[in-house]
């Protein structure tokens, strides 16, 4: 459903602080593919997501989700596919607007904005329903601000937010990253349960291999701007963290820069 | 010592509707527009030109609405359509509207307003045989209430979300599905209509549009703001839209009595709105370095 055909981007070409984030990378995904992704510390891990997203305009190669080229969408118009959550929670929500207020937002992903009321009673029932089930008490906090939550809170938000619409692509970047390691397993429960549930295509970055390995039914391993390593399900069940450290280590040439990576 | 309570009033209104202009650029949108310093200028030529020539007063006042809202436009084009940054974007259209406004007066660099000229406070005093000063009150209080209420309305829609989102948190609200240069678009257009339609009010009020009477509108509208904010916080919602106003009129009460107290000259009054926009501003710090009870944030934030 999606297919992602050697993708270039160069950030600030020309100057001496030319990079090439993506390096013709190209990423392939079935329906219901779960795909996550490691890799070291600028490993353009990001810049893929954000590239699939149209953060920003690529330098080359193109984008095709469910058989559209989408490469010359704009981000606002890419979003009726794709829900995202990120690394920092706060750029998840808009922090001085209520958690109602967030959510009717996300349930207008995609969809043109006019001057009918921004949130309905009826969306207020459907939201308490879904909150109630990531079970943080939110339900009844409608209308604080999101910029009172923990950064869990926010993060549980975020992945109801991104996927109360379901999205066609949900991209994940190392949400559980800023967390507490208590938290951290809460929210990625939560975001395998919405993933089995609503039976979405995701993409999920992570520092963790434990995680990369545990979930998903593939991995892929980036290095400079490409996917070095694509590992499809049936050999991923059979891996341990000491395998895919080996095999990054032959496919890169490198030692794994990351001691994040090494760390988790 | 005396203070016209509701002469006071009234001016801290009248301004009020221009300060909820500058609350939606500055805080609601996040965007430092410099716009306004023009618009109020614009709003207030554009106005005592058209009744000068006989327009209607309410037409005049809101042919100058409309005028702010182009002012608001071509800022909003600097900005999204050419990329220049939003506090050059503003200055480049104030700067080009002192040439615009010059022209709106007739290549003058003012108007007054004659005896005989209809204003909107003028026409609403004859229709209810009322004193000039209780309609000028009732008129700011109607133009408010009425701005208020639509902006209420407007910041509740699915549009005006958007346009909150804009201004706290951009990236998400494009990853929403806004086109974010829309909602800046509206939203400066939006501000500034307002600031031109406060300055039309202005131009009736003071029986004159001058070229010169919208410098300092930002040190102003921000006072009230920041005034709203300190009294009566609550930021970014439309409980602010009224603490805006409420702020607008302490504002003036305080100008009005710092004048009074001190007998200095009125041309002393922008002199006066830098201080005490300087002081609201400061009064967190203030506040923190009087109780210091609590560590910095930045400490707290560690701490956590
Ligand atoms: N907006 C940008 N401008 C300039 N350079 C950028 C930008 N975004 C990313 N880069 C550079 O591109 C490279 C890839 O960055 P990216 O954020 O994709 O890495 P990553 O794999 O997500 O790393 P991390 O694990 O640290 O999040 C890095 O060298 C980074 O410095
Ligand atoms: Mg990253």
């Amino acid at each position: 459903m999606l297919k992602a055909n050697n993708l270039r981007k160069t950030f600030s070409p020309g100057t001496v602080n030319e990079k090439f984030a993506l390096n013709g990378v190209s990423l392939q995904l079935a329906e219901r593919d779960f795909i996550t992704v490691i890799g070291g510390n600028g490993a353009g891990k990001s810049t893929l997501l954000n590239a699939i997203a149209g953060v920003f305009p690529i330098d080359s190669g193109d984008i095709f989700i469910d058989s559209k080229d989408v490469t010359k969408y704009p981000e606002h118009k890419r979003s009726q596919f794709i829900g995202r959550v990120f690394q920092d929670p706060i750029m998840g929500t808009a922090s001085s607007m209520t958690i109602e207020e967030n959510l009717a937002m996300a349930h207008r992903r995609g969809k043109p904005r006019g001057l009918g009321w921004g949130i309905t009673n009826d969306e207020r029932a459907l939201f308490i329903d879904h909150l109630k089930i990531l079970g943080l008490g939110l339900e009844n906090r409608l209308t604080s601000k999101t910029g009172l939550l923990s950064g869990g809170q926010r993060q549980a938000l975020t992945l109801l937010m991104a996927t109360i619409l379901k999205p066609r692509l949900l991209l994940l970047d190392e949400h559980t990253a800023a967390l507490d390691p208590k938290t951290a397993q809460t929210v990625l429960d939560l975001t395998e349960r919405i993933i089995s549930e609503n039976q979405l295509t995701v993409i999920m970055v992570t520092h963790n291999m434990k995680d990369a390995l545990k979930t998903g039914n593939r991995i892929a391993m980036m290095h400079e701007g490409d996917i070095i390593l694509d590992i499809g399900s049936d050999e991923k069940k059979s891996l341990h963290v000491s395998d895919l450290l080996e095999m990054f280590e032959k496919a890169s040439g490198d030692q794994i820069s990351s001691d994040r990576m090494l760390l988790s | 010592m005396s203070i016209d309570i509701i002469g006071t009033l009234s001016i801290g209104l009248l301004w009020g509707v221009m300060a909820v202009g500058v609350y939606i650029t500055f805080r609601i949108l996040d965007f430092a527009d410099l716009t306004a310093e023009g618009c109020f200028t614009l709003g207030a030529a554009v106005a005592a030109r058209l009744i000068t020539v006989g327009a209607s007063p309410i037409a005049s006042t809101l042919a100058a609405f409309a005028a702010g809202a182009a002012a608001g436009a071509l800022t909003g084009f600097f900005h999204t359509k050419l990329r220049i940054p939003p506090l050059l974007s503003g200055i480049l259209t104030m700067t080009g509207l002192y040439s615009i406004n010059i022209r709106s007066m007739g290549m003058k660099p003012n108007i007054p307003l004659m005896y005989d000229n209809r204003t909107i406070m003028s026409d609403f005093a004859k229709m209810f045989s009322i004193s000039n000063k209780i309609a000028v009150f009732c008129v700011a209080l109607i133009c408010v209430s009425i701005v208020i209420f639509i902006l209420w309305w407007f910041f509740n829609t699915e549009i005006g979300y958007a346009m909150r989102a804009t201004g706290n948190n951009e990236n998400m609200i494009r990853a929403l599905g806004v086109n974010t240069n829309v909602t800046k678009m509206l939203g400066l257009m939006l501000g500034n209509s307002l600031v031109a339609f406060s300055g039309a009010l202005i131009a009736q009020f003071n029986s004159y549009s001058d070229i010169g009477m919208g410098i300092g509108t930002i040190v102003i509208g921000l006072a009230a703001v920041i005034m709203g904010e300190v009294i009566f916080s609550d930021k970014n919602s439309y409980k602010g839209l009224i603490a805006v106003v409420l702020g607008s009129i302490s504002y003036r009460f305080i100008i009005a009595l710092v004048l009074e107290l001190s007998r200095l000259p009125t041309t002393d009054t922008r002199g006066i709105s830098s201080i005490v926009l300087a002081i609201a501003l400061a009064l967190p710090l203030i506040r923190k370095s009087l109780i210091r009870k609590k560590p910095p944030a930045s400490l707290e934030r560690e701490v956590a």
